[in-house]
């Protein structure tokens, strides 16, 4: 027995060990044999020899255990030796890409509207002389057109000069009250510094029994303040004009880049002009058959880039539709 | 609207500071774009006076002068003149010593080839008025002597723009901004008064309106003995100027005064220039079609009949409201002149300008409305004008001719309304102020106000348009913040149906693509080479030739921001774009279909270690493909696109639709559009990746999975789909899935062939499966591929 341990100590590697332990312990091992011989012996010898032969089988094996502990760990420290890799070298395998930020910025809206249960609607981008002026209260020939530069399609059909023609639409479809937001692209004849010939604009609308301008201010407040994630965001509202809305007015918000003290952004005046919005025009209402003695609705349009520009301090509205991989990559 | 805010204030003027004016004004929905200097800085100039003027002993161009600059005891400076049009007794700006002129420049007491001089005379130019004559600035022989002058020329006065909404017309005078201005201040308006000028002579033309429609009060009068040539006076080219008009002449500049202080056009007509001027008509008609007018700009324009004119008995004069005809223009030699003032309707005048392709102060503001009660008073006011700058000048009587116009309706408003649309609890007596301030007539009874909108307000017609009014003036910013008062209701959010572009988007943006956005309108050369067999739908007025036609395809606009980032150094370019294409449809109607396109150029990952480069292929964006069309399963058939390689693209098939493509581009394009290395691209239509089931859990097998390998040799033609298809065709229970692990095509192998490796999963969901089931189910396979596609097991 003490062979045997001194045989398992010296066993260098576990294959050496299990060795060893077939030796003693196996089918045909000498421990196993000498329990077998108990059987030849007589009942009175049989109690002690089989005590002696188990407790040495025990010792064996709680040597043959820690001999085993002792090999695994020594393979352990062997494996840790050798296995080292410098954790800074780079991951590997696929990057990930990423959204325009303008795409950002509208999933961004239509996520904050939504958590006040706006649904979020689309229209056609060719959209019919009646549904993106004459429905909206701009007749033919009004000056208010000019205010639009329109393109044209062959047909006579047009761009859509503002996401309000959604409005139509949906209106017209569904009985209030209604909660609505449709972003979009829109096209206007334009371009210089400050405008593109297509860009992105949100349309929003609410029509219900006691929605009222106090309560339009309140939710284009909370919108924005929560947009630009400050809730000390100043805002004030001029009255404008809108062939579909009346009263119209413009938003201004006390400007996010020096806070209202007067910057190059802000044109030194502390406010930028963000949204139109107003209370919707009971012609409006009346097109698309909703008692505007019932109801009242207001309704809103802003301009995605310029929020973009804002949020991210983005300089040129331009480099939107550049489209330069190092230009979009700032906002993965 | 630019205008002086001296003039402003002459008419009404609020205990504010500049700065509160605009504020105010901005606030009230009067908005202030800008508010400029007239001149730039300077200081100690003068006005002046050449006593005497002498040649200079050793210079031909140079004068000395004595000039009296208002110092006591009549003392004269001595300066030295460069100008040729210095002359005694003239009054001109005197720059002293120590004087500071724009661009920085100092008087200095100096000698001129040795003569001393203290002081300058100065030019416009020199003093930053801007006007390039030559010579000193001549000032009217009243110019008082050593007056400061910039009080004299009022420089200190500040030129305000507005920029007006379409619907306050109302605003396009200084009366009008006065009067709001007074609204919205609360203050004392003081519209300039005048004696109406006595007939002088008799003469008269009959007015003969046609189309009383279009103009439904017209008022002319004749003016004998003006004087065109006589000088505008200075106050009078000041608030001209600082309106943006040119002076032309004393008459002109009368009728332009008089139009930015009353908001009513003017024209005059040369009478000697109106044809049988004795039987003596003026005709106001539609343009007959063949006729043709010479306008004051030059242009010789061809009429139509939709297009109102002024006419004598020949031919038209004038566009009426427009603009006037050269021809009857009043020149300086004119004596004689026929003034019109009159009310032409918004509709005959709107968007004529537009289709003109030019505008003028008059359509702009026929074209939003004209207060026609003050049309006559606007002929009384120019009359008095001329008569007062002009002493022979006499005036004929009025003639008037007016048919219906425009009713201002009272309208009623009431209170219950504006609390309903505003918000808030204003009570009566609180609008009735807001509506005196206002200068509305009204009346009320128990929360009903009848209120008669004043004939310059076009924008006023129902009840809500008070409502705006008594808004504006009470303050927007008053008008309590208030969050609405809601029912809930939970948004529904079906998990069937349209995939959200936002899960579209992150989905590729996982797999590395990045997002772009492109304009819809493209280069007409992109839809030739890569949607040949679309017309696209072209735009009327496109800004530019290379943005003309609205695409069919978003490939176009990828390639260049391809070409866009390689010509940046970028070597692995992926992007991707969500947006709408516009197809024909039946008819005159067009499809507009919303796509998804991708473009995958360089290599499979960004260059990293570990990792052996290769370029981006086919089979790389098939599986992104896939994935996004997942649990959809979609079907891959070769197919032929003009724009692709046609060894290396497909069709995307769900049901039998084509749905779109993949594919590598065409190399001829490739070449063309400068692309060093392959470029991979794909579109789909996005509705093909709306979710059609639900998903369904099945029950799991508890028994053990056999997995066998086959692989075969086939000819190169046969295809993978083809060979899965023939097995699962077999339908075979306990077969679960097949799938190609393996694919080989070499030396080792008959020309012509390839060797497809299978995998092939095999379980029961009842008991565990026998090696010999097993292996029946694997004969099976082999043996229906070799019956029908001769396939060779490959050992």
């Amino acid at each position: 027995m003490s062979a045997a341990i001194a045989l398992l100590n010296k066993a260098g590697t576990i294959i050496e060990l299990d060795q060893v332990k077939v030796r003693y312990l196996g089918k045909e091992g000498e421990l196993t044999k000498l329990l077998k011989g108990l059987s030849k012996l007589s009942q009175d010898e049989r109690p002690a020899a089989g005590n002696r032969i188990n407790q040495g089988k025990k010792q064996v094996e709680e040597a043959l255990n820690q001999r085993r502990a002792i090999l695994l760990e020594n393979e352990v420290q062997i494996r840790l030796a050798a296995d080292n890799i410098d954790v800074t070298l780079p991951g590997r395998g696929l990057s990930r890409g990423g959204l325009h930020p303008v795409s950002i910025v509208l999933e961004r809206i239509e996520r904050l509207f939504r958590s006040i249960g706006f649904s979020v609607a689309s229209g056609p981008e060719i959209e019919t002389d009646f549904y993106n002026f004459t429905a909206l209260n701009i007749p033919q020939n009004h000056p208010a057109r000019a205010m639009h530069d329109t393109f044209y399609v062959e047909n006579g059909d047009l761009l859509r000069t503002h996401t309000s023609p959604v409005q139509i639409r949906f209106m017209a479809e569904h009985k209030p009250p209604l909660k609505v937001i449709a972003p979009g692209r829109v096209y206007r004849c334009d371009s210089d510094v400050t405008h593109t010939p297509m860009f992105h604009q949100v349309e929003g609308f609410w029509v219900d029994e006691e929605v009222n301008f106090s309560a339009l201010k309140g939710i284009l407040m909370t919108f924005m303040q929560n947009f630009f994630e400050r809730e000390d965001l100043k805002v004030r509202f001029r009255p404008s004009f809108f062939p579909f809305t009346e009263p119209s007015a413009e938003m201004d918000i006390s400007c996010v880049m020096c806070n209202g003290s007067g910057c190059r952004v802000c044109s030194h005046t502390g406010w930028l002009e963000v949204l139109g919005c107003g209370m919707v025009h009971p012609n409006v209402l009346k097109y698309v058959n909703i008692d505007s003695e019932k109801y009242t609705a207001f309704a809103f349009g802003v301009g995605v880039e310029r929020l973009t520009m804002l949020r991210y301090g983005v300089s040129d509205l331009r480099l939107f539709f550049e489209n330069d991989l190092r230009f979009l990559a700032q906002f993965n | 609207m630019r205008f002086s805010e001296n003039w402003l204030r002459s008419l009404v003027n609020p205990p504010y500071s500049r700065d509160q004016l605009v504020h105010t004004l901005t606030m009230a929905g009067v908005e202030v774009e800008s508010v400029d200097e007239v001149a730039s800085a300077f200081d100690n100039v003068v006005v002046a006076e050449v006593i005497s003027v002498q040649k200079h002993p050793d210079a031909d161009r140079l004068t000395i002068c004595n000039v009296d600059v208002g110092l006591a005891n009549n003392t004269l400076l001595q300066i030295v003149c460069g100008a040729a049009n210095v002359s005694e007794s003239i009054k001109v700006p005197c720059a002293l010593v120590g004087a500071c002129l724009p661009g920085g420049i100092v008087i200095k007491q100096s000698k001129l080839r040795g003569v001393e001089s203290f002081g300058m005379l100065c030019s416009a130019q020199e003093l930053g008025l801007g006007e390039k004559k030559e010579g000193l600035l001549v000032l009217p022989g009243d110019a008082p002597v050593g007056m400061n002058f910039r009080d004299y020329y009022q420089l200190e006065d500040r030129i305000f723009t507005l920029k007006l909404t379409p619907n306050r017309a109302d605003c396009l005078s200084l009366n009008g901004i006065a009067r709001e201005v007074a609204a919205i201040t609360d203050t004392l308006l003081h519209v300039p008064e005048y004696e109406l000028a006595r007939d002088g002579c008799v003469d008269r033309l009959t007015v003969n309106v046609e189309v009383p429609d279009a103009c439904p009060l017209y008022c002319g009068r004749i003016i004998r003995n003006v004087t065109p040539a006589t000088p505008t006076p200075l106050w009078m080219v000041h608030r001209l100027e600082r309106s943006g008009i040119r002076a032309i002449n004393i008459v002109v500049d009368i009728l332009n005064y008089v139009m930015l202080e009353m908001g009513q056009p003017m024209h005059g007509f040369d009478l000697a220039k109106i044809s049988d001027q004795l039987l003596g008509k003026v005709v106001v008609r539609f343009a007959h079609s063949d006729e043709t007018l010479k306008l004051i700009n030059g242009e010789n324009l061809e009429l139509k009949s939709d297009m109102l004119v002024i006419a004598d008995t020949n031919r038209a004069v004038a566009l009426a409201g427009i603009m006037g005809g050269l021809e009857t223009s009043i020149q300086n030699e004119t004596t004689d002149v026929f003034l019109e003032s009159a009310y032409f309707s918004p509709h005959v005048i709107s968007g004529k300008s537009f289709k003109l392709g030019f505008n003028t102060d008059s359509a702009y503001r026929f074209e939003r409305g004209v207060d026609f009660a003050s049309t006559r008073k606007a002929l009384e006011r120019a009359t008095q004008l001329i008569l007062e700058l002009m002493d022979d000048a006499v005036a004929g009587p009025i003639t008037q001719v007016e048919s219906s116009l425009p009713q201002r309706s009272p309208v009623m408003v009431r209170l219950s309304k504006i609390q309903q649309v505003l918000g808030i609890n204003l009570n009566s007596n609180q609008i009735a102020s807001i509506l005196e301030r206002l200068r509305f007539s009204f009346s009320e009874d128990k929360g009903i106000f009848h209120i008669s909108p004043p004939s310059y307000r076009f924008d006023l017609a129902i009840e809500v348009d008070f409502i705006e009014e008594v808004a504006r003036i009470y303050g927007y910013d008053r008008i309590p913040i208030s969050l609405p008062k809601t029912t809930v209701s939970m948004l529904p959010d079906s998990e069937l149906g349209r995939l959200s572009p936002s899960q579209l988007r992150n989905m590729l943006v996982l797999r590395d693509y990045q997002e772009v956005i492109n304009y819809a309108f493209v280069d007409p050369q992109w839809e030739l080479d890569f949607s040949k067999d679309c017309i696209p739908i072209a735009l009327k007025n496109p800004i530019a030739s290379q943005m003309s036609v609205m695409r069919t395809t978003l490939i176009g606009g990828l390639i260049a921001n391809l070409q866009f980032n390689i010509s940046r150094k970028q070597s692995r370019v992926r992007l991707f774009e969500i947006g709408c294409c516009f197809l024909r449809g039946a008819g005159d109607n067009y499809q507009q279909i919303e796509k998804i396109a991708g473009i995958c150029y360089g290599d499979t990952l960004e260059e990293q270690w570990g990792v052996t480069s290769r370029n981006v292929d086919y089979f790389d964006i098939k599986m992104d493909i896939e994935s996004v069309y997942l649990p959809q399963k979609v079907t891959f058939n070769k197919c032929e696109h003009h724009a692709l390689h046609p060894g290396k693209s497909a069709q995307i098939i769900i049901d039998n639709h084509v749905v779109g493509w993949l594919g590598e581009l065409h190399p001829r394009l490739q070449t063309q559009y400068d692309l060093p290395r392959p470029v991979i691209l794909f579109e789909l239509s996005l509705d093909s990746l709306d979710r059609k089931h639900l998903s369904k859990a099945k029950v799991l097998s508890k028994f053990p999975p056999v997995y066998r390998d086959i692989a075969i040799v086939i000819s190169e033609h046969v295809t993978n789909d083809q060979l899965l298809k023939t097995m699962k065709d077999e339908q075979l229970h306990i077969v679960k899935d097949i799938y190609l692990f393996d694919y080989y095509s070499g030396k080792s192998l008959e020309q012509g062939k390839k060797s497809y490796a299978y995998r092939i999963l095999l379980q029961d969901n009842e008991k565990t499966l026998t090696d010999q089931e097993v292996e029946v189910a694997i004969l099976k396979l082999i043996s229906v591929l070799q019956a029908k596609y001769d396939a060779k097991l490959r050992v």
